[in-house]
């Protein structure tokens, strides 16, 4: 080792001590300035006229309705993707058949659509000019129709690789001493992918209560009747009520907050394993 | 027998239910886009508004993917590499965009730069931000944040620091390190952040919707120009210009099915 290399040490140290600075400080600066001050700024603006008054904006009866039927559409929404996502994955990783490639490809399609493009589509098909005669838009049905289109991908993604990932031998064993065919995914395969499905169906939840492109079109936005809480909120700023959007909008907000905690609980207890 | 039976069942109940939800509505609209025409098609497409609204799209996105790449290999390599007080928070705020309603991002800007909000100032001082060019991308940026931080987070677990300090200890600084070594190794996990960064922000419709005012041919982009031409009672306007979206999202999975593998691969 020569002389100038001990010499340049303290000085490369330092500077990298200022790379790492300087990167942390971009990155907490730019999470700063696109997030955390916008959702700063929105939880100010829904208490600025007190308690009471948010209270108020919150169980107003127009905002509870939409509250109400988001929930539980969202529910339905998760419920459904829970028991379809898990057979759709199931079907994609156990059968084999033509053009299933193809299939696999396109669970990420509403990812990659548009919502709006979604809800214009899923009108054309069931909406007033319906050529299979079913006619669905500007009911509660078509909200669940929507939401299960831009919830697709979540429960089939969580789980497909759980059951890539599985050990065939298991099953093999279970079978061998006796289990039946239903016995076997109830006792083995389930219990290794539910932390799979439920975070799976945690994601779809969360994107359900958010969603508001793919109902604009096909819901009508009718108030009390299929006005979900996203909807209602953009009405609200449209009539320049800005503290009963903001109100409403904290909720969402909370309940977002509350989903990922979940998900992350759940992630911690699938890779309890790996850990120890 | 009865294996097999259910095999199919199975199989069939998944078909079936793509089918309903994304293949037959699809298909339809493909077919109502064309039923009179590429000559239509192209007429709808080719009105000043809608080439407007087109390029605006691509402004924003040409403008929120960069800065969200840069962001999301800065963001994962802190999470992953770089114990710092306050990562915990960190982590919530890169997922948040993914699990809120577009609505109350757009609400969130339109509070924080609007005339009586924290940065009003800059409207007073002449910095339009609200409806216009930079309340969209701003808007399209906070959805479109998570993607790549998330790809990138799992591959640089995976693939450890040992190169990187053995980099190190053969006197490369850490942006040579950086460059030569942490980079080629997590490049496909970047690209694909990269696609699915692109997708959001090409289709992204709620929080603009909020914070673009929607001035035709001005602040209005391809997704709000589909909404207003189905207001506007122009099925085959609105139709075409979807048309142009999905064959993006289209290209999109192509790509990712594509990268796919050599990303798991790496």
């Amino acid at each position: 080792m020569s002389s100038v290399d001990v010499a340049t040490r303290p000085v490369r140290l330092q500077s990298e001590r200022a790379a790492t600075a300087l990167s942390l400080g971009l990155v907490t600066t730019y999470l700063s300035l696109i997030v955390a001050l916008p959702i700063a700024a929105l939880i100010f603006e829904s208490t600025s006229g007190g308690w009471e008054a948010f209270w108020e904006a919150v169980s107003s009866p127009e905002a509870v309705a939409a509250l109400k039927l988001t929930l539980w559409t969202s529910i339905a929404v998760a419920l459904l993707n829970a028991v379809l996502g898990t057979v759709t994955a199931w079907v994609l990783v156990r059968d084999s058949f033509r053009g299933q490639t193809l299939v696999n490809a396109v669970i990420d399609l509403p990812f990659a659509l548009p919502t709006i493009v979604a809800g214009l589509t899923l009108l054309a098909l069931y909406g007033p000019r319906s050529p299979v005669n079913v006619n669905v838009a500007f009911t509660t049905t078509s909200i669940i129709l929507a939401m299960l289109f831009v919830t697709l991908p979540f429960v089939v993604r969580t789980v497909q690789p759980v059951l890539l990932e599985l050990d065939h031998e298991m099953e093999q064993a279970a079978r061998s001493l006796g289990a039946s065919e239903w016995q076997t995914f109830r006792r083995v395969v389930f219990p290794n992918v539910l932390p799979g499905i439920l975070s799976g169906v945690a994601l779809a939840f969360a994107k359900a209560v958010g969603e508001f492109g793919s109902l604009v079109i096909i819901t009508g936005n009718l108030p009390y009747k299929t006005q979900v809480s996203s909807v209602f909120i953009f009405s609200r700023i449209e009539s320049g009520d800005r503290a009963g959007a903001a109100a409403v909008a904290v909720v969402l907000l909370a309940i977002s907050f509350a989903l990922l905690l979940s998900i992350g609980a759940i992630r911690h207890y699938a890779t309890r394993h790996d850990r120890d | 027998m009865t294996s097999a039976l259910r095999r199919v069942g199975l199989r069939a109940v998944a078909l079936t239910y793509l089918s309903a939800i994304l293949l037959g509505p699809l298909a339809l609209v493909f077919y109502r886009t064309f039923e009179n025409g590429v000559g239509a098609a192209w007429d709808a497409l080719s009105t000043p508004e809608t080439v407007n609204a087109f390029k605006l799209t691509l402004i924003i996105t040409a403008i929120a993917v960069p800065l969200n790449t840069i962001f999301g290999i800065a963001c994962a390599l802190a999470i992953v590499r770089r114990r710092f007080p306050g990562k915990g928070l960190v982590n919530a705020f890169v997922d948040l965009p993914l699990a809120l309603s577009p609505v109350v991002v757009g609400l969130s800007l339109f509070l924080l730069y609007g005339r009586d909000g924290w940065f009003g100032w800059l409207d007073e001082n002449g910095i339009q931000v609200l409806f216009s060019l930079p309340a969209m991308v701003i808007a399209t940026i906070f959805v479109s944040l998570p993607f790549v931080a998330r790809e990138v987070v799992p591959t640089l677990r995976e693939i450890g620091d040992e190169q990187e300090q053995a980099a190190r200890t053969l006197g490369a600084g850490s942006w040579p390190t950086f460059w030569r070594i942490t980079l080629p190794a997590i490049r496909w996990a970047v690209i694909y952040g990269v696609i699915l960064t692109t997708a959001r922000c090409l289709g992204e419709y709620g929080a603009v919707a909020v914070v673009s005012g929607r001035l035709q041919g001005e602040t209005e982009t391809a997704t709000l120009r589909v909404e207003e031409r189905y207001e506007s009672f122009d099925l085959a306007g609105a139709y075409a210009i979807s048309i142009v979206l999905a064959l993006i999202a289209v290209l999109v999975l192509v790509a990712m099915t594509a990268i796919r593998p050599k990303e798991e691969a790496a």
